[in-house]
């Protein structure tokens, strides 16, 4: 069995880390430090931790206002909260000036589960990839949200890092984070399935299903979606010329519309989308949730086969 | 206190930095005079005398920070900062227009701008921000930041209230250039503030009132804030919209219309500079 690990423990734990050999990372959350394990941080580092209450838009700009006196500033809420709720504060104040404000999402996507669909953010991936400036980035498991967290507080400028709220499974053999740039997991000539966050689960489950069927699947493991590894896209295209992109997220403006921007002009391809298809969430445990959206391993097969 | 010759100098400068936003405004054909008329006495009295910073240094670690959460008056800040010499004075004539250092509301690209600016309610979390960041570095800078009234209609304007009073910020001064008008009319008719000085206590701030054209009194008023512990000020500071201009003052048109050649020539004369 491999390693079940919560991303947002990860999180929370690398913070220490960080913050450990960094007097210069500030962290702050609205009131939901427990959920997102920036409480980890708060214990060890009271001084610099900040919790804003139940007010994200205040949360996010003055974020901006610590990152602009030389502060790193790691910013955490719900996904839903966090895009929707706080997004002018996101465009205009943080990414409008470049600031090394590294906003971390946790409770992304159906997986949050029973609290339903207002709590289950299906387009922010779409809505912070429109903002010049922000960089985008969904881990596929425990170790790669270490990676990814480290990149962010070396890297210049604005993130968005997006974690669910449920256990993942770590991804034996899977190379290391490095930003802009996607992972062959497995090397296949029939089709090629990309996939972030949990989808890369399935992705690797459909592989293993469709070479029973004498279907040989690539699969990309596609952690920054922006900016995007436009090469590794390109060639993966050329060599499979069909692709099935996978996303717990809104088949609008996510990872499958990414792909789809740089393929339909640079390398023309057949694309299928397995994500939600243009509706909300709604209450349930997970399995039934991804069973309903068609988010498993099983649809992802089924869309291999209807190509 | 300061002596009459430093308030007559003060005075003396905020006619200057008057002429200039009526000039940038002309030339660039739109643009916000009313609230950058009404607030150039504020600004004056601050980059003048209040603030401690240096034009030769715009980052210098140590310097006070000003933030103008109001971004659409930009004109009466790239004015002060012209006149301090952040930048040539001949960067407001290029004002709005493609390419230009000034931009239409505040980018950070221009010197002595910290943080971009321009949509309304951000700007004092982000004053709040870097109030927290000298209290974590120890260091003895203060902030300053600039708001509108119709502004404070925004929702995260009274977010960054409570944070601010809740972390007891008392190095952050906010001024609210009150006026009493905003694009659509008297602030009282479109959404009432009243009682502004109550829900400011109410939420923990030390609140003085002043008359926002009185060099003495604001410099007073500043003076106040910095003596304050353990709260958050804020300075109402009771203004007249389009200061100076004798047809712009509490015309809410003046908001956000540029002056034409005509009007342009009268107020040059009103403020006694040159076309």
């Amino acid at each position: 069995m491999p390693e079940m690990l919560y991303a947002r423990d990860v999180y929370g734990k690398t913070l220490v880390e960080i913050g450990q050999k960094n007097s210069h990372l500030v962290v702050c959350d609205a009131d939901l430090s427990g959920s997102t394990r920036t409480s980890l941080f708060a214990k060890e580092f009271p001084g610099r931790f900040f919790n804003f209450g139940v007010a994200e838009q205040n949360m996010m700009a003055t974020a901006a206002g610590l990152a602009s006196c030389g502060k790193v500033v790691f910013v955490s809420t719900f996904a839903m909260f966090a895009t929707g709720r706080a997004w002018d504060q996101v465009r205009n104040t943080i990414c409008y000036s470049g600031l090394n404000v590294k906003i971390v999402a946790t409770h992304a996507g159906l997986t949050v589960g029973p609290d339903g669909a207002s709590h289950q953010a299906l387009e922010d991936i779409a809505i912070m990839r429109a903002i010049p400036n922000m960089n985008v980035i969904v881990p596929a498991d425990g170790p790669e949200t270490r990676e990814a967290v480290f990149t962010a507080f070396q890297t210049k400028g604005p993130f968005y890092i997006r974690l669910g709220r449920a256990k993942i499974a770590t991804i034996e053999q899977r190379p290391p984070f490095k930003l802009g740039k996607g992972f062959v997991l497995k090397e296949g000539r029939d089709v090629t399935l990309v996939a972030c966050g949990i989808m890369v689960q399935e992705a690797l489950a459909a592989s293993d299903e469709l070479a029973k069927k004498n279907i040989s699947a690539q699969v990309i493991n596609m952690p920054t979606i922006k900016p995007i590894d436009e090469a590794l896209l390109i060639e993966a295209a050329r060599k499979t010329k069909r692709l099935v992109v996978c996303e717990e997220h809104s088949v609008t403006g996510g990872l499958a519309s990414a792909i789809a921007e740089v393929l339909s002009e640079k390398e023309p391809v057949k694309i299928l989308r397995i994500g939600v298809k243009d509706r909300f969430g709604q209450s349930g445990d997970e399995k039934d949730l991804l069973r309903e959206y068609q988010l498993t391993s099983g649809a992802i097969v089924a869309a291999v086969q209807s190509l | 206190m300061l002596d009459s010759k430093k308030i007559h100098e003060l005075e003396e400068t905020a006619r200057q930095v008057r002429i200039m936003i009526v000039q940038m405004l002309a030339r660039a054909g739109s643009g916000h005079p009313g609230g950058s008329l009404s607030s150039a006495d504020i600004l004056t009295c601050l980059y003048f005398s209040v603030m401690r910073h240096n034009p030769k240094d715009p980052s210098w670690s140590e310097r006070d920070r000003f933030h103008l959460s109001k971004g659409h008056c930009c004109p009466v800040l790239y004015a002060v900062l012209a006149q301090m010499g952040y930048f040539p004075k001949e960067e407001l004539m290029h004002l709005r227009k493609f390419g230009a250092l000034l931009q239409g509301h505040p980018d950070c690209h221009t010197p002595g701008i910290e943080v971009c600016s321009g949509s309304l309610g951000q700007g004092l979390s982000v004053a709040l921000g870097m109030s927290l960041a000298a209290k974590i570095d120890q260091k003895d800078y203060r902030v300053y930041c600039l708001l509108g009234d119709g502004e404070i209609q925004e929702g995260n304007i009274w977010e960054a209230a409570m944070a601010a009073a809740h972390y007891k910020c008392d190095n952050l001064c906010a001024i609210l250039d009150y006026n009493g008008f905003q694009i659509d009319g008297r602030v009282a008719d479109v959404m009432n503030l009243e009682p502004i000085a109550d829900k400011w206590r109410s939420f923990g701030w030390h609140v003085l009132e002043t008359n926002g054209h009185h060099m003495a009194a604001i410099h007073k008023a500043f003076d106040a804030a910095k003596k304050t512990k353990e709260k958050p000020t804020i300075i109402i500071a009771k203004t007249i919209k389009g200061k100076g201009v004798s047809f712009m003052e509490n015309v809410a048109d003046f908001h956000g219309r540029a002056p034409s050649s005509d009007e342009t020539g009268i107020a040059m004369r009103e403020l006694g500079g040159e076309r």
